[in-house]
């Protein structure tokens, strides 16, 4: 075969897996994380609409909560949407919103359009606590327990199925374990 | 008012951006002369146009119009005058109008400066600068437009990002695109030699001073970069493997190789088809680069879809224009000639060792940023790539590349003898052992990957300098000739930025603390004191601003200033850190958060990076040692009898 013609076929399958990418962009699934029974990253982020306030990791401990990363580019996110809502309001947890990689006036006009779930959104403008988090792709999810340890991740949308089978149990037992 | 002529410019540099495709293109098969010299008024008269839509744009920055929606979002009446400028390219629309402008510059400075390149040739290289255009404003128009209205208009504008209020993003994108799509032009060159066909290796001498150009630019904008990350948020850390970075560094290491592949094949004709693909390759990850970059889709591999139209885009233009420039080189590399061979130790040898590692890296840099899209579409998991991954290979990838380098610059074309280079080297070999081994026995915890560092940063370093010490004693004049120096510069620039990283990583302290006003603490034999904070009050922002005085040995060395901003229009805190720069270590302080409601004890992080400069000093020194290689003479000299001269490129950079 003409060797001439390898760079060409390296570069299609590229192409190739750029659009497989588009296809696949919603079909989500578990991704072994590191940070499963580990402290949550250290955070210090800006209040969404609130000037001048910011919450770090020692703002929420001793209850469980679920971190949200969204985005109002994220598509998936709209998705989850109605699910975060329901669980926010069945009062199970608290779920904080972490707004990352977005502009303030986006989100807020995306929660505006959307109805807002969160207890307080976080502004993680650049970035930089999702890596710590070792989020790449939105929406995803973390779980953490009142010591501030994460016990769960949802890579992907949150659904009904997943808040029965994994999350409430876990709350349940760290209630019991109390 | 005004900005629908911003828009109408646009336009116009549509249309002549196609008739500098067609054209010319046309002109070049069929003989036209009168064809092909349309290539020069459309480059100008296109550039023209860009400048003018670039202008009214910064316009309404500058007169504060918030019925621009672009401005509106990115602007606010608070913001001071300097920043109205450069947050023109704060986000992605006009970010792209700044590529289109600064890719309708480099055209025209081609158009410009390479009147006495065969007259076919130079035809086709604009023929193809202009697709390359056409493609960027119809993306620009159709997904991206920055001059659209907002109605009814805003009262205020929403700011502009803090992070981006500052120096660093002054010049930084523009350094950083004057190098992305400078490559362009090497692209350029190699498409109009494959079209052409018939044409050796003499693109590869005309092409070569571009090429060092935009290389030259795009060390620069990559270093400048890493800087502002190092002042700006805060963490002290200078490179982060963030898929922004490695989007810009793909071009880079893929030109670094284009740029001594381009030596072998005009000095001894190897290496042809090489560094064809290396010159296609090197712009298409500036493309890529640039929009994955500018589409959002690396800051999550899902959001890809996010904005339908420009994903799709960015498919559509990357295929037409790396799957075209491919598919030719498919079709016509084989016409094009071979060099002689060369011997297993020779500067080919070596060189190839250089191309070698710095295209595995490129691949490796690629593959680490869509790893997730790929194991994701092999249904193999997931896995999360991070700094570990890059690093970890990177040091190992360093290690043939370093040990070769010097070796490189000792060795003579086609053939040479390891005992000649031994004898050349040893004083090199010897230094930089002793330094490194030095380093290892007298600084508590460097530990051996270090003390290799900066061994290996030492062997090159010495490695270049003993060289142009060799080369001079042989003269009688004392002159170093332009090409050896800036060969010297740019070895000697990573050198330094080897010994510089390898210290920094592995000696540097930082300490999360709780002080309050009145509080000491020690680091690596410095005293940082607290003396509290007060209010200060900036143009669009108040901050909590607080006072250490640092000491070593009981004498104050300096007083460290770093800021809490909040500001008041997005609402988002800022930390300024503060920094006492030093050619041997920097001191680093920024304030975190209050920690009691007296705002007396506050979360402060201090930071000791020893020789952290040298990474950006480095950089610099490639910086000088690419635009010195640019200028040499040898370019504008005549290479034929006929009209086939190229012209220097001095006149480009400036």
């Amino acid at each position: 075969m003409n060797s001439r013609v390898l760079p060409l076929m390296a570069f299609v399958l590229l192409v190739a897996l750029l659009v497989v990418g588009l296809k696949i962009a919603d079909r989500k699934t578990q991704l072994p994380s590191p940070l499963i029974n580990k402290p949550a990253p250290a955070f210090n982020l800006p209040v969404l609409g609130q000037a001048g306030r910011t919450m770090s990791r020692e703002s929420f401990l001793g209850t469980p909560y679920l971190v949200n990363f969204w985005a109002s580019w994220c598509v998936t996110c709209r998705v989850e949407h109605p699910v975060i809502t329901d669980l926010a309001r069945s009062g199970a947890l608290r779920v904080i919103g972490f707004n990352f990689r977005d502009e303030n006036a986006d989100a807020l006009a995306w929660l505006a359009q959307f109805g807002n779930p969160y207890e307080v959104t976080l502004v993680d403008l650049d970035g930089r606590i999702s890596i710590d988090f070792g989020v790449y792709a939105a929406p995803e999810s973390f779980l953490v327990d009142p010591s501030g340890v994460i016990v769960f991740k949802q890579l992907g949308a949150m659904t009904h199925d997943i808040i029965e089978t994994e999350i409430l149990p876990r709350i349940a037992s760290m209630e019991s374990g109390n | 008012m005004t900005v629908e002529l911003g828009q109408i410019a646009l336009l116009a540099a549509l249309l002549t951006s196609f008739s500098l495709g067609l054209f010319p293109m046309i002109g070049t098969y069929t003989g036209n002369r009168r064809l092909m010299a349309i290539s020069t008024s459309a480059a100008l008269i296109q550039c023209l146009l860009l400048l003018v839509a670039f202008g009214i744009l910064t316009s309404a920055f500058v007169n504060q119009d918030f019925s621009v929606e672009y401005v509106a979002r990115n602007s606010n009446s608070l913001l001071p005058l300097h920043y109205r400028y450069s947050a023109v390219w704060s986000a992605h629309e006009g970010s792209l109008l700044l590529w289109e402008l600064i890719l309708g510059l480099w055209i025209a400075a081609v158009a410009l400066f390479s009147k006495r390149l065969p007259e076919v040739f130079r035809a086709r290289v604009l023929a193809v600068l202009g697709w390359v255009s056409a493609g960027f404003l119809l993306f620009i128009l159709f997904t991206s437009n920055p001059f659209g209205r907002l109605i009814p208009s805003a009262a205020e504008g929403l700011d502009l990002n803090p992070l981006l209020q500052d120096f660093g993003l002054i010049v930084h994108p523009p350094l950083l695109y004057m190098g992305y799509v400078g490559f362009s032009v090497a692209f350029a060159f190699a498409v109009a030699a494959l079209l052409g066909g018939e044409i050796s290796r003499d693109w590869v001498r005309w092409s070569r001073p571009w090429t060092l150009v935009a290389w030259a630019f795009l060390t620069i904008g990559i270093a400048l970069g890493s800087w502002w990350a190092y002042y700006e948020l805060g963490w002290g850390g200078w490179w982060f493997w963030d898929p922004v970075e490695n989007a810009s560094f793909m071009p880079w290491l893929v030109g670094s190789a284009l740029i001594h592949s381009q030596a072998v094949t005009e000095k001894r004709g190897a290496f042809g088809n090489w560094t064809l693909l290396l010159a296609i390759s090197a712009f298409s990850l500036s493309l890529l680069g640039t929009f994955l970059v500018r589409s959002g889709v690396l800051t999550s591999v899902h959001a890809f879809a996010s904005d339908p139209t420009r994903g799709i885009f960015i498919l559509i233009y990357l295929a037409l224009v790396v799957g075209g420039s491919l598919a030719l080189y498919a079709a016509r590399a084989p016409k094009m000639i071979q060099g002689g061979g060369f011997a297993g130790l020779s500067r080919e040898t070596l060189l190839l060792i250089n191309n070698l590692v710095l295209t595995v890296m490129a691949a490796m840099v690629l593959t680490g940023t869509l790893y997730p899209l790929l194991i994701d579409a092999l249904g193999a998991g997931k896995i999360s790539v991070g700094p570990p991954y890059f690093g970890f290979l990177f040091s190992w990838l360093l290690v043939p590349m370093v040990l070769a380098l010097p070796i490189g610059i000792y060795s003579r074309w086609q053939q040479d003898s390891a005992s000649r280079l031994a004898g050349r080297l040893m004083w090199p070999l010897l230094i930089s052992l002793v330094v490194g081994a030095g380093f290892w026995i007298t600084v508590p915890g460097i530990g051996l990957v270090a003390a290799a560092g900066v061994s290996g940063g030492v062997w090159v370093t010495a490695g270049s300098l003993f060289y142009v010490g060799q080369h001079m004693s042989k003269k009688k004049h004392f002159k170093i000739p332009a090409s050896i120096l800036a060969m010297t510069l740019g070895h000697v620039g990573l050198g330094f930025f080897l010994i510089g990283v390898s210290l920094t990583s592995a000696t540097s302290s930082e300490q999360h603390l709780r002080m309050e006003a009145g509080d000491q603490h020690v680091m690596s034999g410095y005293t940082f004191e607290f003396n509290g904070t007060r209010i200060v009050q900036g143009p669009n922002y108040t901050a909590d601003e607080g006072e250490f005085i640092v000491a070593k040995n009981n004498r104050e060395i300096t007083r460290l200033y770093p800021q809490k901003r909040q500001y008041a229009q997005r609402g988002n805190s800022m930390t300024e850190a503060a920094i006492d720069p030093g050619f041997t270590r920097d001191l680093y302080v920024s304030l975190g958060e209050p920690l009691d409601d007296r705002g007396q004890a506050w979360a402060v992080r201090i930071y000791y990076k020893p020789f952290i400069r040298w990474i950006w000093l480095g950089s610099i020194l490639m910086m000088f040692g690419g635009f010195l290689a640019a200028g040499n003479k040898r370019y504008r000299r005549k290479i034929r009898a006929n009209k086939t001269e190229q012209t220097g490129t001095k006149e480009v950079t400036a």
